[in-house]
């Protein structure tokens, strides 16, 4: 098996997985190597990140020198493929025209999805936030908790390899010993983060991200992963040893050829396809999900889109891993447009994202720093997770939840854009200007906050009433709204960073503002898109049970982030991951008591 | 490079488009409009499936838009934002030229925003210096070019006529920057190290952390 055309698949699958991302590459992962027969359909085309990423290429080679274009959002070198803000062909729509009421949706159109460009930044979401009702009467709780999650993020660490440490902090779960690679070193302009945070309570310390900063220890992870079953543990055996560990130099964002950093396409698919079980479709777009009389799933609708085609590929079981917003609209548009797996009428409902702002500053002490390589792990090292529960239980703070805060090192290699803003070159050219540049270069930092968004009745997707995509299928409409709780929580946040930037002696750089819904980022900027099809502990309320198992049809699961009940400041890749392996382990335990 | 594009601005139509833009001024604005209608290129992007290992060169995908004049205007300009010095070479011989061309013939709203305001600079940098010194901006000697741009170098400090003229400067400068030190000299020149593969990660050295007075905490 292999990455095939519609016309060589089989007459059925065990189960048909729709998206290659960080949820369909684990539930490909885990059901292939229990020797489970799956198909998998991507909407992009296939990607072979080994010769296609760009690794040393400098901008002064591409067009533009590098920068970006609405054709490539993120920059030219950015992995990103037929996608972006806009996908040609594939519009969405908003219900309101108001900025502060509009979703943006990211959405990419290739193999390993979001994957293959995303930052990497792999955090756990503690107790708390599998129970956020419990604790503060808002939003909902999941039914599960942390300890039935645990040992799959432990797992999925494991098995992609993540850096870190453990800091022992109120609902920021440690991993077991031994789990995390080591962390790199601190860079200057976090190094010194670090020391003024600390001043201010402020806890800046090693990230946690899914870089080998060293090579994995492949003769003894794949028989923890995989006890009792020799096939799984030699596959991922030889996987493992394909990657190598990071040379710490390249922009983890254009995607790494040497396997360094997890993506689906360089982690999950290379052991799923090595176990023969795995059917991979590209350019394939998964329309319906087809369900019979007695409620169950059959196969999926799909578009060929090399012939623009309707086609059906049939299977005992679904998996929607399609990204959350595109996953909720299979299931809206199911069925002839009736839609399926939605009897609470709760499909596309709850739609969340990471709460962000962000403030730039400049920093005198970081002038004339001595020259030196910085490009370290290819992004983030340090972060700051939220500190803040004990002034929240003690009453002093205005809003619920938390962010963590994210910064990086600022002697990053110079793209096509000016390194040294305007005001710091004022009337400057020839030597003096260079000599400027050198001198500021480096000195500038900005701190994003990470913040939980609490889900609402007016953030919502559904199915546009007139308008179709280039395949003739309705296309989503957004609502969204942000509650007094973001508007508040940025508020705190940009607080936070100008006394920090201020504590260095340095100078603010973001535009003066009081109103938190200029400087809070629009929805979906942050593109943590999670929700839409909440987990819950009845069928009233929520559209998934805790296996990410549709209530109305039990042969149909969720396996991205449409099933998360609250989305915490943690960013979700790590956990989208982790239940999607926990399903899958129930799916196959399902299948072989013959319960599907 | 395609001399002979359709997509080529004549340097009589930028005139054209220039006087037609200097009647609507108003005499505090200075010499000349941005924005005053030099027409949008029509050329392609390079899509969103583009290679991102191959190497290209400004007009590969799109046709350039100086003719001779603006080049050589370009070049001489950016050689004295970007002089030969003890930091590095000459803007011109690292193609920063070719990339502001390239810059301003993309079509991209933000780059072909940019354009009339880099084209009708180019064109009043000659008209100044025709004006002043009865030459092309190109052949006046180092004096004479800074005689004109220390009086748009400083958007601040210009006066009321040169204002159109110093916001032309300040964009142009900036689009230098960016193209000087996205190259490996320009690298060198503002003190950025890396993309190179290394065996292990050291963090900053000794003499940095204790110019900013920073410890290095993970071990
Ligand atoms: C720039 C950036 C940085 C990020 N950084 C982080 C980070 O540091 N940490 C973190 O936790 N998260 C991060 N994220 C978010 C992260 O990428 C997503 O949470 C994650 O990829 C979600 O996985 P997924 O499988 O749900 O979706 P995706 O990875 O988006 O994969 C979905 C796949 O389904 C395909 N598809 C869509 N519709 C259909 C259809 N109808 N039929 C067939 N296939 C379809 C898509 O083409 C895509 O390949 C980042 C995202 C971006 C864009
Ligand atoms: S920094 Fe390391 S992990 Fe990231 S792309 Fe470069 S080699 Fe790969």
């Amino acid at each position: 098996m292999a990455i095939i055309t519609p016309s060589k698949t089989q007459p059925a699958y065990d189960v048909i997985i729709v998206g290659s991302g960080a949820g369909g590459g684990q539930a490909a992962y885990t059901l292939t190597l229990a020797g489970m027969k799956c198909v998998m359909l991507e909407a992009g085309r296939n990607y072979e990140p080994a010769r296609e990423t760009p690794m040393f290429q400098r901008p002064d080679q591409a067009p533009l020198r590098g920068l970006t274009t609405p054709e490539k959002p993120f920059g030219f070198y950015d992995s990103t493929i037929d996608g972006g803000w806009e996908v040609p062909g594939e519009p969405y729509t908003q219900a309101s025209d108001k900025r502060e009421e509009q979703f943006h949706w990211w959405r990419p159109r290739m193999l390993g999805g979001r994957t293959n460009h995303w930052g990497r930044i792999s955090l756990r979401n503690g107790p708390y936030d599998f129970k956020p009702r419990s604790r503060d009467g808002l939003g909902f709780d999941w039914p599960i908790a942390y300890e039935d999650v645990d040992p799959y993020y432990t797992r999925v660490e494991q098995l992609i390899g993540v850096f870190g440490t453990n800091s022992g902090m109120e609902n920021t779960p440690d991993s077991p010993e031994g789990v995390l690679m080591p962390p790199p070193k601190g860079r200057i302009a976090e190094l010194l983060a670090q020391k003024f945070g600390r001043k201010m309570g402020v806890p800046f310390m090693p990230i946690h991200r899914a870089v080998l900063t060293r090579q994995q220890d492949w003769q003894g992870l794949p028989a923890k992963l995989h006890p009792d079953n020799p096939r799984a543990q030699r596959i991922v055996q030889e996987a493992m040893r394909a990657r190598a560990a990071c040379f710490w130099a390249t922009d983890c964002g254009r995607g790494c050829s040497i396997g360094a950093n997890y993506q689906s396409t360089t982690v999950h698919l290379p052991p799923a396809l090595a176990t023969g079980d795995l059917d991979i479709l590209p350019n394939a777009h998964a329309r319906e999900v087809l369900v019979n009389a007695e409620g169950k799933a059959v196969g999926v609708l799909y578009i060929d889109k090399a012939t623009g085609k309707e086609m059906r590929v049939l299977g005992r079981a679904v998996i929607l891993a399609a990204s959350s917003g595109e996953t909720v609209r299979i299931l809206l548009n199911s069925n002839g447009g009736k839609g399926v797996a939605n009897s609470s009428g709760l499909v596309g409902k709850y739609i969340m994202d990471t709460v962000g702002t962000s403030v730039a500053g400049q920093i005198p002490q970081l002038e004339d720093c001595p020259p030196h390589n910085e490009d370290g792990a290819g992004g983030a090292h340090f972060y700051a997770p939220w500190w803040g529960y004990k002034d929240q239980a003690a009453g002093q703070l205005d809003f619920p939840r938390g962010y963590h805060i994210e910064t990086g090192g600022s002697r990053r290699m110079p793209s096509g854009a000016n390194p040294v803003p305007e005001d710091f070159t004022r009337g400057l050219y020839g030597t003096r200007l260079k000599e400027a540049a050198r001198r500021y270069y480096g000195s500038f930092v900005s701190y994003s906050c990470r913040g939980e968004m609490i889900p609402n009745e007016g953030s919502f997707c559904e199915l546009d009433p007139a308008l179709k995509d280039k395949w003739g299928i309705p296309v989503l409409r957004w609502h969204w709204k942000w509650s007094e709780h973001e508007l508040r929580q940025v508020a705190h946040a940009r607080k936070t960073f100008i006394e920090l930037i201020q504590s260095m002696g340095g100078s603010m750089r973001s535009p003066e503002s009081n109103n938190p819904l200029e400087y809070i980022e629009a929805g979906g900027k942050i593109i943590h898109e999670v929700g839409g099809a909440i987990m819950g502990a009845d069928p009233k309320h929520s559209v998934c049970n805790q296996w990410n198992q549709t209530w109305d049809v039990k042969n149909l699961f969720l396996c991205d982030g449409s099933s998360f009940a609250s989305n915490a400041d943690k960013n979700p890749t790590l956990t989208i991951m982790a239940l999607a392996w926990r399903a899958g382990d129930h799916l196959v335990e399902q299948a072989k008591k013959g319960n599907l | 490079m395609q001399e002979t594009s359709l997509h080529r601005l004549s340097r009589r139509d930028v005139f054209k488009w220039f006087a037609a833009a200097a009647v609507a001024m108003s005499a505090e604005e200075g010499v000349f409009a941005v924005g005053s209608g030099v027409p949008n290129p029509a050329g392609r992007g390079y899509g969103t499936d583009p290679d991102l290992t191959r190497d290209y060169k400004p007009g590969d995908i799109w046709p350039l838009t100086f003719d001779a004049p603006q080049r050589a205007a370009a070049a001489v300009l950016c050689d004295l934002i970007f002089p030969e010095d003890h930091l590095g070479p000459s803007a011109s011989s690292l193609g920063v030229p070719a990339f502001i061309d390239e810059w301003i013939s993309a079509p991209y709203p933000v780059q072909s925003a940019d354009r009339p305001v880099v084209v009708e600079g180019l064109v009043w940098l000659d008209a100044e210096a025709g004006r002043r010194f009865k030459r092309g901006f190109a052949a006046l000697d180092e004096d004479q070019r800074r005689a004109i741009c220390d009086d748009i170098c400083d958007l601040a400090k210009a006066s009321p006529e040169h204002k159109k003229a110093a916001r032309f400067f300040s964009k142009f400068r900036s689009l230098c920057a960016g193209g000087y030190f996205s190259t490996p000299p320009g690298w060198k020149a503002i003190g950025y190290v890396g993309n190179t593969p290394s065996a292990t990660f050291d963090g900053p050295p000794p003499e940095a952390l204790k110019k900013v007075g920073v410890e290095q905490t993970v071990g």
